[in-house]
C-alpha cells in the first residue's frame, strides 16, 4: 500500500508566546512534530506493518523541518520529502500549502493519505480536506479508528464527542484525532536507521508551480496577545461562607448566573 | 461596499444550533448592508426557516433531499455548490463546528478561495472587513483580511452575539432542488456518547473536573451542578488519562477549546495544556485544595478547598438562588 503522511513542524505551544516585530518570536523556542500529526504517522506505520507497502512523510516548510522529518523516519516511516518554498513564496496561507501538497501528490497514486486534524499553531484544520478535494478523493476528518479490508475502509470519527461509523473506500485521506493510537517514541536503532533513510528536498520549480499559482488568498495584518487577566479574587472565610459569597458574586458582579 | 453573504444553518436533533444565529450576525457585518441569505440543508428542515428570519436572515434557501439526512462532505458540497452557483455570493459564513470544520476546506479548495477559520470577532475598520482568530491554542490572536476571492469564514460558537430574535421580521423562503449523487462516504451509525442536550462547544456554563475528582463516580456532583445551571461537563487531560471520563469531554490543547460564560474548574491544577483550551472563558471559577495551583492564576474567583465539600454546597446555594429569582 502506498501511504503518505502530511506533517507540520510546529512551535511547541507549551512555550510562552512572545511577540516581536509583529510576529511570534521563535527565538529559543522548542519545535515539535504537530501532536495530531504524530497520530497520523503512527497510524501510517501500523497500516504498513499490517498491509505492507511504504510510508512517505511529506512536509511543506523550511530546512529546519529536516529534524522533525528525521524523527518521523526514526519512528518507522520509510521516506521523507521536504518541500521548501520559503524563498519562492512570500505570502502563504492554507491555500498555498494545500496546493503545493496536492501538486506533489497528484501523480503518486497514493492509496491512503493521513494528516493531523489540526495544527496546534495556526489551528485552522484546513489542509487535509483541501488536499483531498484537489486530488479528487474522499476524506474523513477527526478519526479515532481505521480498519482497512482490501479497498473497503471502515472509519470511526469523533464528532464533538459522539462517534460516527463511516464506510468508504481507498484511495482516501483521513485526519487523525486524539485517541486514534499511542504514538511510539523513536527507538535508538530507529534513530540510527533514520540517518540513512532517503530525505528528498524539493522546491516550487520541481513541482512546475509558479509563485502566483500558490499565492495566499488571505493575509495576517496583526498578531497580539490577549489582554492580561487581573489577579482573581481568592475567597476567604469558612467554606460555606465562601460558597455563598461566590454565588452572590457570580450573580451580581460577574452577572453570568 | 454592500455584499451578498450566505450562511449555513446547522441542525442538531431537529433544532437549529445557536451558532446558526451567530453566523447570521457575523454575515450582517460582512455584508455591510447587503443581503444575508441563510441556507438550511437536510431531509426535512423547511419548518426551521422562519426562525432564521427572526434572527436576521433576509432570505432563507431550503435544500431538502433524503440523501442529506445525515451530513456527508460530498452531499453537502453538492447542495452548497448548487446554491452558490445560483446566488453568486461574495461572502460565506459557517459555524466552526465539526460540520463546518469538515466541509468548509473542501468548498474553499473547490472554489479556489481562501478560508478564515475559527473567527471570534468580525469588524469593519478602515474599509476592510477584519477577522480576529486565536492562534497557538488561544495564547495569541491574529487579525486577518481576505485579499482575493470570497470572504469565506467559520465562526467559533459562543463568541459573536446573535441579533435579538424578532418574530416580526419577514423574508422569503425559497426551495432549491438538487440532485444528490455519488456519496463516497456513508454514515452507517452514530453512537451518542455525549450527554443529552447541551454540547460542550456551545455550552454557556461548563463544570470541569481534573485529577482531583479521583474517580468516575467523583464526576456525579459535577454533573448535578452542570445540569442545574443548564451547562455541560468537561474534563482535563489528567482526568481522561486516568479513565475517570471519556476523552470526548477533554478540554485543552489536545481536546476541545471552549469559551463559555462561566467555567467552573474543580480539582484541576491548571497545566498549560488545559489552560490552552479554556483560558478565554468569560468568567473562571477555580476550586482546588492546593492554594498554589496554577489554575488560580487564570481564575476570576477561587475557593481553596475540597471540591467534594464545595460542589454540594454550591449546588445548594444555586438552588436557593433559583427559587428566589
Amino acid at each position: 500500500m502506498n501511504i503518505f503522511v502530511l506533517m507540520k513542524r510546529t512551535f511547541d505551544t507549551e512555550e510562552k508566546i512572545v511577540i516581536q516585530n509583529g510576529k511570534v518570536s521563535e527565538e529559543g523556542a522548542e519545535f515539535i512534530i504537530n501532536p495530531y500529526d504524530e497520530y497520523a504517522i503512527e497510524e501510517a506505520i501500523q497500516v504498513r506493518d499490517q498491509h505492507g507497502g511504504e510510508v512517505t512523510v511529506v512536509t511543506v516548510g523550511n530546512e529546519d523541518a529536516e529534524k522533525e522529518l528525521r524523527t518521523a523516519l526514526a519512528m518507522g516511516a520509510d521516506k521523507a520529502v521536504l518541500i521548501n518554498i520559503e524563498d519562492d513564496v512570500e505570502n502563504r496561507d492554507q491555500y498555498t500549502t494545500a496546493k503545493v501538497l496536492a501538486e506533489y501528490l497528484k501523480d503518486k497514486e497514493a492509496d491512503l493519505i493521513l494528516a493531523g486534524n489540526v495544527a496546534i499553531d495556526g489551528g485552522s484544520g484546513q489542509v487535509g480536506p483541501r488536499v483531498a478535494e484537489l486530488l479528487g478523493i474522499p476524506y474523513v476528518t477527526t478519526i479515532t479508528k481505521l480498519e482497512i479490508d482490501g479497498t473497503n475502509v471502515k472509519v470511526v470519527r469523533d464528532v464533538e464527542g459522539d462517534e460516527e461509523v463511516i464506510e468508504t473506500s481507498l484511495p482516501l485521506l483521513v485526519t487523525a484525532q486524539q485517541g486514534l493510537n499511542e504514538p511510539r517514541y523513536p527507538s535508538l536503532p530507529g534513530i540510527m536507521k533514520a540517518k540513512k533513510k532517503p530525505l528528498e528536498e524539493l522546491e516550487l520549480d520541481d513541482l512546475d508551480l509558479e509563485e502566483e499559482d500558490v499565492e495566499a488568498k488571505t493575509k495576517t495584518i496583526e498578531i497580539f496577545l490577549p489582554p492580561k487577566k487581573e489577579a482573581g479574587k481568592i475567597l476567604q472565610g469558612d467554606i460555606s461562607e465562601q460558597v455563598k459569597e461566590l454565588v452572590s458574586l457570580l450573580h451580581t458582579e460577574a452577572k453570568v448566573i | 461596499m454592500a455584499r451578498k453573504v450566505l450562511t449555513l444553518a446547522e441542525v442538531r436533533d431537529g433544532a437549529l444550533r445557536n451558532v446558526s444565529f451567530e453566523a447570521i450576525a457575523a454575515a450582517k457585518t460582512i455584508a455591510e448592508g447587503g443581503e444575508v441569505v441563510s441556507v438550511v440543508v437536510g431531509a426535512s428542515v423547511r419548518s426551521l426557516a422562519n426562525e432564521l428570519i427572526a434572527y436576521g436572515a433576509d432570505r432563507v434557501i431550503v435544500v431538502e433531499h433524503e440523501k442529506l439526512a445525515a451530513y456527508t462532505p460530498d452531499g453537502y458540497a453538492q447542495a452548497l455548490q448548487a446554491v452558490v452557483e445560483q446566488e453568486k455570493p461574495e461572502g460565506i459564513v459557517f459555524g466552526h463546528t465539526a460540520l463546518g470544520k469538515d466541509l468548509s476546506p473542501k468548498l474553499a479548495a473547490k472554489w479556489q478561495s481562501g478560508l478564515v477559520s475559527d473567527v471570534v470577532a468580525v469588524e469593519e475598520t478602515g474599509g476592510n472587513i477584519v477577522f480576529t482568530r486565536p492562534i497557538y491554542s488561544g495564547k495569541a490572536f491574529e487579525k486577518k483580511i481576505v485579499t482575493d476571492g470570497f470572504m469565506f469564514v467559520t465562526v467559533r460558537p459562543n463568541n459573536i452575539a446573535p441579533l435579538e430574535k424578532d418574530e416580526s421580521r419577514t423574508g422569503a423562503i425559497v426551495d432549491v432542488q438538487v440532485d444528490i449523487k455519488d456519496l463516497r462516504t456513508i454514515v452507517r451509525d452514530v453512537v451518542r456518547k455525549t450527554a443529552e442536550g447541551v454540547d460542550l462547544s456551545e455550552a454557556k456554563v461548563i463544570v470541569a473536573g481534573g485529577r482531583g475528582v479521583k474517580s468516575a463516580e467523583g464526576f456525579e456532583p459535577l454533573k448535578e451542578l452542570a445540569n442545574l445551571l443548564g451547562g455541560a461537563v468537561g474534563a482535563s487531560r489528567g482526568a481522561c488519562d486516568a479513565g475517570y471520563c471519556d476523552y470526548s469531554l477533554q478540554i485543552g490543547q489536545t481536546g476541545k477549546v471552549v469559551t463559555p460564560d462561566l467555567y467552573i474548574a474543580c480539582g484541576i491544577s491548571g497545566a498549560i495544556q488545559h489552560l490552552a483550551g479554556m483560558s478565554n472563558s468569560k468568567v473562571i471559577v477555580a476550586i482546588n485544595k492546593d492554594p498554589e495551583a496554577n489554575i488560580f492564576k487564570v481564575a476570576d474567583y477561587g475557593i481553596v478547598g475540597d471540591l467534594f465539600e464545595v460542589v454540594p454546597l454550591l449546588i445548594e446555594e444555586f438552588k436557593k438562588l433559583k427559587v428566589h429569582s
